[in-house]
């Protein structure tokens, strides 16, 4: 038995082979450059329509009360319990730290100031990110694949007005209330460790505490949970609408928006903190 | 009786309908003339509710034009116009969960309309009445209903903005024999009553008997018969006779 000879490459398909392996991964990579272009479009344009839609008339107020309790009151606990172990852990790293260099009385001061300016408003926005974000995607993803959205059109409501808006209004109302709970409680999970385990005196914490916080500390954080909550309803709304194929949709509509808010929070954390240090607030 | 010869209250013509590589309308032609009952047959992925979908301006086909009442549906006023004056029975029956009995049926009249909550109430019990539910059942939790009287509260949201036209989307899907032909009965009582225009999808025959004045067969993205229901045993159509007696061999394949 004789092999038979390879059939010989004609120059026209060895070049095509070599195009295409060299241009594969140039070809994925101008794909996902490309793909991640239009999410990002998308998304200011969704985002766009429902900011319009929250700040012109008609505002559903019922909506939107109902909105803020689900968002905001209903995630007290969630937001306070992060808060007080947060405080306490911060409490215990600082005098851990602080004694290294005899800075233990520094410990109120810098657990106010990581609590105030990011801590309380990182930490719920990402706590948030969790409870809201994945349960506003699941409910309007559960709406979209149930015809619910398509219902709406057919009576004549807007999505963005009638179930967008509200929660986006409610995200960035509730979302300063919950911080400045957070910022409080976590103030006191500090003091509760200083005072029972490092033997601080906790009406001078206190006093410590309350001169050293300024104004600016507390508005700062407060401005950050407010854009943060815009975040959080705004990725919910927009994975849930664009959910589709059942449970598997809805369940990947919320996974996808607990991700997105939860990166667009820390990006856009570091971008408020650099304008801030920069206009001196 | 029904005036054919008057100007169609919906009209599809040349309607081409994709999504991605799958062409599912391909040049649907349809009129349905006022206080007409249409009902729209064929088999399932044949494209019946992307046709009404399209016809509610809920998807854009690529092709084609949708006249409501004459006027092209074009833009967002014409699209305004035509889901003001009319009424749509989902599948599921799609009610909001989040939302009381009462305020899904009142749902138009409260948010569209603008008509105060304790009014609201009193007309959307009225309209429960119609479809034989209690005001008992106004303030319940739509989870709280079972799948017939989901459809009778999705009927009373259709109808309750008095509308010219009607899409009923598989409006017994789901339902035992009794259950759906009882809905057939409200549908025909509330179109008549009504004065208004229906067309209907379904895979139902006791339903397409029952509520249809015409029927048309949509098959492979075009409408291949169209003809009088009592037509339907003799339609000499190999398509028609295939699908009504629900058999297995014939010129339509299964969709398995």
């Amino acid at each position: 038995m004789t092999a038979s000879p390879a059939p010989a490459q004609t120059p026209k398909a060895k070049s095509h082979i070599e195009d295409s392996l060299i241009l594969r991964p140039f070809r994925l990579i101008g794909r996902t450059v490309l793909g991640g272009f239009r999410e990002i479009g998308r998304i200011a344009s969704f985002s766009g329509r429902v900011l319009i839609a929250a700040v012109t008339p008609v505002i559903y107020l019922r909506e939107v009360l109902r909105q803020c309790l689900k968002i905001g009151y209903y995630s007290l606990p969630v937001v306070g319990l992060t808060a007080v172990f947060i405080g306490a852990a911060l409490a215990l790293n600082i005098y851990t730290g602080g004694s290294r260099f005899n800075a233990e009385q520094f410990v109120p001061a810098i657990v106010v100031l990581g609590i105030t300016r990011e801590l309380g408003p990182v930490l719920a926005g990402l706590m948030l990110a969790g409870r809201v974000s994945a349960g506003i995607a699941a409910e309007i993803g559960a709406m979209r694949v149930t015809e619910q959205i398509d219902a709406l059109l057919t009576l004549s409501a807007k999505p963005e007005r009638y179930l967008y808006a509200p929660r986006v209004i409610a995200g960035i109302l509730t979302m300063p209330l919950l911080v400045l709970v957070a910022n409080i409680i976590g103030v006191l999970g500090g003091w509760l460790v200083a005072v029972g385990a490092l033997e601080f005196n906790g009406s001078l914490y206190i006093r410590n505490t309350l001169s050293f916080v300024t104004a600016n500390d507390i508005w700062s954080g407060l401005i950050k949970a407010a854009v943060f909550g815009g975040i959080i309803s705004l990725m919910g709304c927009y994975q849930g609408d664009r959910s589709k194929g059942g449970a598997g949709g809805v369940g990947r509509a919320a996974t996808l928006a607990v991700v997105g808010a939860a990166v667009l929070i820390l990006a856009s954390n570091y971008i408020l903190t650099s304008i801030f240090v920069r206009v001196g607030l | 009786m029904i005036d054919f010869s008057a100007k169609p209250i919906l009209e599809l013509k040349n309607v081409h309908k994709t999504f991605g590589p799958k062409q599912v309308l391909r040049g649907v032609d349809l009129a349905v003339a006022p206080g007409q009952s249409l009902v729209i047959i064929g088999g399932s992925g044949t494209g019946k509710s992307v046709t009404i979908k399209s016809a509610l301006g809920l998807m854009t086909p690529e092709q084609g034009e949708i006249r409501f009442d004459g006027e092209l549906v074009s833009n967002r006023k014409t699209l305004d116009t035509l889901r003001r004056r009319t009424g749509m029975l989902f599948q599921g029956g799609a009610l909001f969960d989040s939302l009381a009995v009462w305020e899904n049926v009142a749902f138009a009249l409260i948010y569209r309309d603008g008509v105060g909550r304790g009014e609201a109430r009193k007309r959307a019990i009225e309209n429960l009445a119609k479809v034989r539910l209690p005001a008992s059942a106004a303030d319940l939790r739509t989870a709280e209903l079972s799948g017939g009287m989901q459809k009778r509260v999705a009927l009373a949201r259709a109808i309750i903005a008095t509308p010219d036209l009607i899409f009923f989307d598989e409006p017994t899907t789901g339902l035992d024999p009794i259950t759906a032909d009882a809905v057939n009965n409200l549908i025909v009582e509330q179109v008549k009553a009504l004065g208004a225009a229906a067309v209907t999808i379904t895979h139902d025959m006791a339903s397409v008997r029952k509520i249809a004045d015409e029927v048309a067969m949509l098959h492979e993205g075009r409408i291949i018969w169209r003809g009088p229901v009592s037509a339907l045993d003799n339609s000499g159509n190999a398509h028609i006779d295939q699908f009504v007696h629900g058999r297995a061999e014939g010129p339509i394949q299964p969709a398995i």
